[in-house]
């Protein structure tokens, strides 16, 4: 569970939200500009809130009365930027076991290759990111982030690099995982079609304020601002 | 007549370029025409070649480790941050490229000498650095310094942010955040400018003659003992000029191959 209440200012842009997160996608969507990028970095911890608490599964990562603040590298929380930010140095191998430094070498050898087994990624063990196409990356980025076992995941737009065909390949895929992960997962979306198929719930973010929730499919039936009614039909 | 004015139009900027270049060429292809194997050979066996060959690797060594160990944290801070302060420190970091060497030289004994701002404080603990080869070592940082910082500082600025911030998501500290993928991701710009650097340091001369001296064996590095060389011995002078050009044009090879190294690539490189 994600309880975030969030208030970050950024020159003149104000970014103030409120919502709960379950496990399973969190569908964040909202016009250029909106703030869905500065949410996700607010709750990776790579920016600071002025104001607010942040409680993930029971930890406190930010809470601005006490001051308290987790830097990124100990929340547990996994991100993955819009070109899935494998390091391109490493092999897809050391790429998924990059997160694991604290076990030992066997362990650790064990769970890259469970991660790299469960998406279908195996084969592409010895390979280097240069060498991967663009729904290959994705996979590789999605074992990484799940091989670490975070209390929450991060997605900026992580169809929006792919081409049509592997996007709807790797749109359902991308569903099934983030169920089977079963923590809360914020994705950054601007496809109708990519809402549809991970389904879960959704928030609509407009000018740094939360303006539309609930599950997608109550909200695509329903849409209430402007913003939401262009997002549906043009998707 | 219009044909005419077209061909001088076409030939004068060929004919411009064509004499700066054999100017530029003209100096170095007659130290290589006027010096034969044997006698660069001869000439590097002479004492005052033997000592300075010897000085110069010893000392460059010394100031391109002080330069790395020193220069990589600073220019990681001037990259990673933002704001009114790293921009005037990056200025001031310029600063020693543009200063001439003899300035640099009289402002180093100004600092360091034994009536400089420092100089009392240094020799009540027991330290006195002109005219010591630790002078020439400082000097060659003093001028050498700011090539590689900038070049740094320029690999760093380039890494894709979002990179930095997945490493610590996996639970990477600063450090291993740096050493693990900031360094190895900008190895091909930190190269450049340590040889840079270190060229520059090789060929230092004005800053040297003023804060260190010209002693054979302690102060006395390559470009001054080819100056020394000139008035004794030209064919020791020529046969140190050719091992110069030799390192400098082996460095800008590599330099050259580097910056279009294999991790030049997307991702490392991409600008968000």
């Amino acid at each position: 569970m994600l309880d975030a209440r969030l208030d970050l200012r950024r020159g003149s842009f104000h970014l103030a939200v409120e919502f709960a997160a379950g496990p399973g996608p969190l569908l964040v969507t909202g016009p250029n500009g909106a703030g869905k990028t500065t949410l996700l970095l607010a709750v990776l911890g790579a920016l600071r809130p002025s104001a607010g608490r942040l409680v993930l599964g029971g930890d406190v990562l930010f809470d601005a009365t006490s001051g308290r603040c987790l830097p990124v590298e100990e929340r547990r929380v996994a991100y993955v930027p819009q070109d899935s930010g494998l390091f391109p140095h490493l092999s897809v191998r050391d790429n998924v076991g990059f997160g694991l430094s604290r076990l030992d070498k066997t362990a650790r050898a064990a769970r890259v290759e469970q991660a790299l087994g469960q998406l279908g990624a195996a084969a592409l063990a010895e390979r280097l990111p240069s060498s991967l196409s663009g729904g290959e990356r994705q996979r590789v980025a999605l074992a990484r982030a799940m091989a670490m076992e975070p209390h929450a995941l991060l997605l900026d737009e992580p169809l929006a690099a792919l081409d049509t065909p592997s996007r709807v390949r790797f749109r359902g895929f991308l569903a099934e995982h983030l169920r089977r992960l079963a923590v809360p997962a914020l994705v950054v979306t601007h496809e109708a079609e990519d809402a549809r198929a991970l389904g879960g719930q959704m928030l609509v973010l407009e000018d740094g304020h939360v303006t539309e929730r609930g599950p997608v499919d109550a909200l695509r039936v329903a849409p209430a601002s402007a913003f939401a009614r262009a997002f549906w039909t043009n998707g | 007549m219009r044909g005419w004015s077209r061909r001088v139009q076409l030939v004068l900027p060929v004919l411009a370029a064509g004499v700066l270049l054999a100017f530029l060429l003209a100096p170095l292809l007659a130290l290589l025409l006027s010096t034969g194997l044997g006698e660069a050979l001869a000439g590097l066996r002479h004492p005052l070649a033997v000592a300075a060959l010897g000085l110069s690797l010893l000392t460059t060594s010394a100031s391109l480790v002080l330069v790395l160990v020193l220069g990589t944290p600073l220019a990681w801070l001037l990259a990673r941050r933002t704001g009114r302060l790293p921009r005037a420190v990056d200025t001031l970091v310029q600063l020693p490229i543009v200063i001439p060497p003899a300035v640099s030289g009289l402002a180093l004994l100004l600092a360091f000498g034994r009536r400089g701002l420092l100089g009392p404080w240094l020799e009540r603990v027991g330290i006195g650095l002109p005219f010591t080869t630790a002078a020439v070592v400082l000097a060659e940082v003093f001028v050498s310094a700011p090539f590689y910082v900038l070049a740094a500082a320029a690999a760093f600025r380039r890494l894709d942010p979002a990179l930095l911030l997945v490493a610590r998501s996996l639970g990477a500290g600063p450090a291993r955040t740096f050493f693990r993928v900031a360094l190895p991701l900008s190895m091909p710009g930190l190269i450049t400018g340590a040889a840079l650097s270190w060229s520059r340091a090789l060929g230092e001369f004005g800053a040297t003659l003023m804060f260190a001296g010209n002693l054979t064996g302690r102060t006395q590095t390559l470009p001054l003992a080819i100056y020394t060389a000139l008035e004794t011995d030209v064919r020791a002078a020529k046969a140190m000029a050719l091992v110069l050009v030799v390192v400098a044009f082996g460095l800008l090879l590599l330099v050259g191959r580097r910056a279009h190294g294999f991790l030049g690539g997307e991702g490392a490189r991409r600008a968000t």
